[in-house]
């Protein structure tokens, strides 16, 4: 195994569009369970239980060894005060930490600037997909945003490699200096060297790695993939993240086939990341968050669930300390909120802040904005 | 060259303006634009026909969905269309400049048909009078959800709006450092907008979302005496928005914004209380016009278009381009997606991929041009998306640029094909070095002939090549 005195890493996917947590996490024997689910119940004998009144959904069956472990942490009732029913708001509240007001900073690219702030390493943090979420944006954070690993960088049109090889040596060339016209193009001529650097240093991952494990492609598999990749070639990225597909979990209507697919999607692929990091010997100083910008109605509306507020969030890794942390939320009429939403009962920030402190070692109260009680997970 | 044959100089002066002015165009453009004549060319754009612009009946045919826009990436979607095909340029340039400004975001609004109907009244009423600018936002029911004014009453006033109007939209916090308003202003100014609120809902299922709908609630509105910028009466918001117009601050407002937007990259808005414009002298004629015609917008976009300090050498390539400069430029450059065809939907996504995500503003302050635009992950995609359009010499502006390179003579130098291309996207002025690094990696390849069919395709591959590595360049990300 290697040493335990590598640097912490934290890896964050975002199931976009609002994961329905009543059913990923169910309150089995809770009769109020079955009068909110007249349709999207699921039989009792399908649930994989966790404990007396717990249980996981059917696909969610591979994490249930992690439980088992005492790897999988489960946060019950997360959520935010007066959550917002807008997909885009509640992203950009996990995301940036501020409720109220609209902020521009995202928290992992606070924590970027923490743990990197001389921007000794273009790859601290590393987003995969296209585009900078708004979580790991920051001013003067470089992150390199990876739509393709084996394609990534600069002039990937190229199809020749001698002819790609030629021209980014020109490139080099041309931007190398690093003195331009006046102080902007100086600023663009530096981002360039930055991006080239980043994108030359993870062309080496693949290369570097042998898959055993087998991911489901298409949502976030294939980037879940992408990180045991770079995290395997030890390129010092200390931040990841990913995200489902753009409001994929958004299940108004047939959820009974939809979120039972993507949940076997996040499960097996979960499943295939701990076990492909299990197997290169790498696992041990990454933990994993998995959250939802919120969760779902109680009730269910013959076909699907409407957006709510309280949700479910996993956190899983070979340092976590598995078992429940917040409270499953009551589902008594007269305890929901508003609407019928499920009452959160712990703020993702306390997540974040355990997470912060308790896992990457830095003061949690600038990036999350402020003290949160912390959970015991870690 | 015909005996009409405009000059290098004047090439390079009309390009400048359809960046500007607008999203760029092919050098066939460019160069039929200059033989219209500069002022001329001016008073077109300033004075569009009724007409959209495109044709829309088209559009529609080719994306019904555009119809209803029951998605933001639909509204996106047909805004690059119309940015790209539109050809009262300024028109859509302008809607484009107050989104970046009155910009409401659907991240919060949550109701994609009312985002893009506040794009679509920019396009309409952008190149109109401010007042009236301000009227409509000020129950635009985009702006009212998005801050909050739906949530502003008599009894409990909520100041957002009343705020940002000031603060965003109308003045900045101060000019030649003093403040243009108080704290008191902004209270009396949020008092004036209570009970302008939207319509109830219908709710979004089972059919989706309908637009808001703008309605004054009479029962809800303070008529309560309110001293607003040193004027004491019972204002209602239209008494607020005319004391607005009439400030040498919202006349310094809309100036600096515009040369921002036009001419030169200014810093944020926050900092002009104490930061001095760049130029000083120009916002000062452009202050002069905002009054001499009672707030026209028209007016002041005149006097910039036509001024020296919109023209002269020093502005040039003088501003980081938008991602909608870079993407929607390169489009209209090389001629693609100028009709219906697939693969738009991915090309309306890249101004996302490089920060600048339509209808979707980070904040109410909108995005801050210049330098911002550049992070690593940014220039890698904006690197890439404009070297593979432009390397394509399939494309039929690029095909037509390359054409023109073979009419300089049987034989090119290097050099001389660097040049070439340099001229033709721009004309674009790189530095020295840039420029001996381009002609030593095209030189590798020798003189380029075409006489025959091999030598033909061989000088396209290569002319494709070099257009690429210019767009690679750090002087290609100035427009």
């Amino acid at each position: 195994m290697v040493s335990t005195s590598k640097d912490p890493v934290l890896a964050v996917v975002s199931l976009s569009g609002g994961n329905d947590g009543m059913n990923t996490v169910i309150p089995y024997s809770n009769p109020r369970y079955r009068d909110y689910r007249p349709t999207l119940g699921i039989p009792e004998e399908m649930i994989v239980p966790l404990t007396d009144t717990l249980g996981l959904h059917p696909s969610m069956a591979p994490l249930k060894k992690y439980w088992d472990e005492g790897k999988l942490a489960i946060i019950q009732g997360i959520g935010y005060p007066n959550g917002s029913l807008s997909h885009f708001r509640s992203m950009d509240i996990w995301a940036t930490c501020e409720p109220v007001e609209l902020g521009v900073e995202g928290w992992l690219g606070r924590l970027v600037k923490e743990l990197d702030p001389n921007k000794e390493n273009v790859l601290t943090g590393v987003n995969f997909g296209r585009g900078l979420p708004r979580a790991l944006a920051m001013e003067g954070v470089p992150v390199a945003s990876v739509g393709d690993l084996n394609s990534y960088g600069l002039l990937t049109e190229l199809e020749r490699e001698e002819q790609r090889n030629e021209a980014l040596d020109l490139f080099g060339r041309m931007y190398g200096p690093a003195i331009g016209r006046g102080a902007v193009e100086d600023f663009i001529r530096s981002t360039g060297v930055e991006a080239m650097m980043g994108a030359d240093i993870l062309g080496t991952a693949p290369g570097m790695y042998r898959g055993e494990e087998e991911y489901l492609l298409g949502n976030i598999g294939g980037y879940m993939r992408d990180m045991v990749q770079v995290h395997n070639a030890n390129l010092g990225t200390r931040v990841f993240f990913t995200t489902a597909p753009y409001n994929i979990f958004d299940t108004h209507a047939n959820q009974a086939v939809g979120q039972s697919n993507l949940l076997n999607d996040v499960a097996r692929n979960v499943d295939s990341f701990m076990a492909d990091m299990r197997h290169h010997g790498i696992g041990d100083n990454v933990v994993t968050l998995l959250y939802s910008e919120f969760g779902r109605r109680a009730m269910d509306n013959g076909s699907g669930t409407d957006h709510g507020t309280g949700g479910v969030a996993f956190v899983i890794g070979e340092s976590v300390k598995g078992g429940l942390y917040g409270e499953y939320p009551s589902l008594e009429p007269n305890e929901l909120e508003d609407g019928g939403n499920l009452l959160h009962n712990n703020d993702f920030r306390s997540t974040y802040a355990t997470l912060l402190e308790n896992w990457m070692g830095v003061d949690s109260k600038p990036i999350v904005g402020g003290a949160w009680e912390k959970h015991s997970f870690i | 060259m015909t005996q009409n044959a405009v000059s290098q100089q004047e090439i390079a002066l009309m390009a400048h303006l359809l960046r500007r002015a607008g999203f760029g165009a092919s050098r066939d453009e460019i160069e039929a634009r200059a033989q219209q004549g500069y002022d001329s060319v001016v008073d077109e754009l300033l004075n569009p026909t009724d007409d959209p612009g495109i044709d829309e009946d088209l559009m529609y045919r080719a994306y019904p969905s555009y119809f209803d826009k029951a998605a933001i990436e639909t509204g996106q979607t047909e805004i690059v269309y119309r940015m790209i095909n539109n050809k009262h340029q300024l028109k859509e340039k302008m809607a484009l400049f107050w989104h970046t400004i009155l910009c409401a975001g659907d991240n919060k609004v949550d109701n994609a048909r009312t985002t893009s109907m506040q794009y679509d009244t920019f396009r309409e009423k952008g190149m109109g009078n401010f007042k009236e600018l301000l009227l409509w936002l000020s129950t635009d029911p985009a702006m009212l959800y998005y801050l909050d004014n739906i949530e502003s009453h008599k009894t409990a006033v909520n100041e957002n709006y009343g705020r940002e109007l000031l603060e965003l939209f109308s003045l900045g916090v101060g000019m030649d450092n003093d403040f243009n308003y108080t704290e008191d202003d902004v209270k009396a100014c949020a008092r004036a907008f209570t009970g302008w609120n939207l319509a109830p809902t219908i709710p979004v299922f089972p059919y989706g979302r309908t637009p808001f709908e703008f309605r004054f609630d009479p029962a809800d509105h303070d008529y309560g005496e309110k001293t607003f910028l040193g004027e004491t009466g019972n204002w209602n918001g239209d008494d607020v928005v005319e004391i607005i117009c009439k400030q040498p601050g919202a006349a310094r407002f809309v100036s600096r914004k515009l040369y921002d937007f036009f001419v030169a990259d200014e810093p944020p808005v926050p900092s002009w209380r104490l930061s001095e414009p760049r130029d000083i002298d120009a916002i000062k004629q452009l202050e002069q016009a905002y009054f001499d015609s009672g707030y026209e917008i028209k007016a002041m976009l005149e006097v910039l278009f036509k001024s020296d300090f919109f023209k002269g050498e020093a502005v040039r390539y003088a501003k980081v381009k938008s991602p909608a400069d870079v993407v929607i430029g390169t489009m209209r450059m090389a001629q693609d997606h100028t009709e219906p065809k697939p693969g738009l939907f991915f090309v309306a996504m890249e101004p996302k991929y490089m920060g600048m995500d339509l209808l979707n503003p980070p904040t109410v302050e909108g995005w801050h041009m210049g330098r911002e635009w550049i992070n690593s992950g940014s220039l890698i995609d904006r690197i890439n998306f404009a070297s593979k359009v432009l390397g394509d010499t399939t494309m039929p502006g690029v095909q037509s640029m390359v054409n023109r390179l073979m009419a300089q003579g049987e034989n090119l130098t290097a050099e001389q094909m660097v040049d070439g291309c340099l001229d033709l996207v721009g004309p674009l002025t790189i530095s020295e070095e840039t420029r001996m690094e381009l002609v030593g990696h095209v030189a590798q390849g020798g003189d380029l002939r075409h006489s025959t069919e091999a030598e033909q395709a061989d000088f396209a591959r290569r002319a494709g090549e070099t257009f690429q590595m210019i767009a690679t360049t750090s002087e290609f990300q100035f427009g």
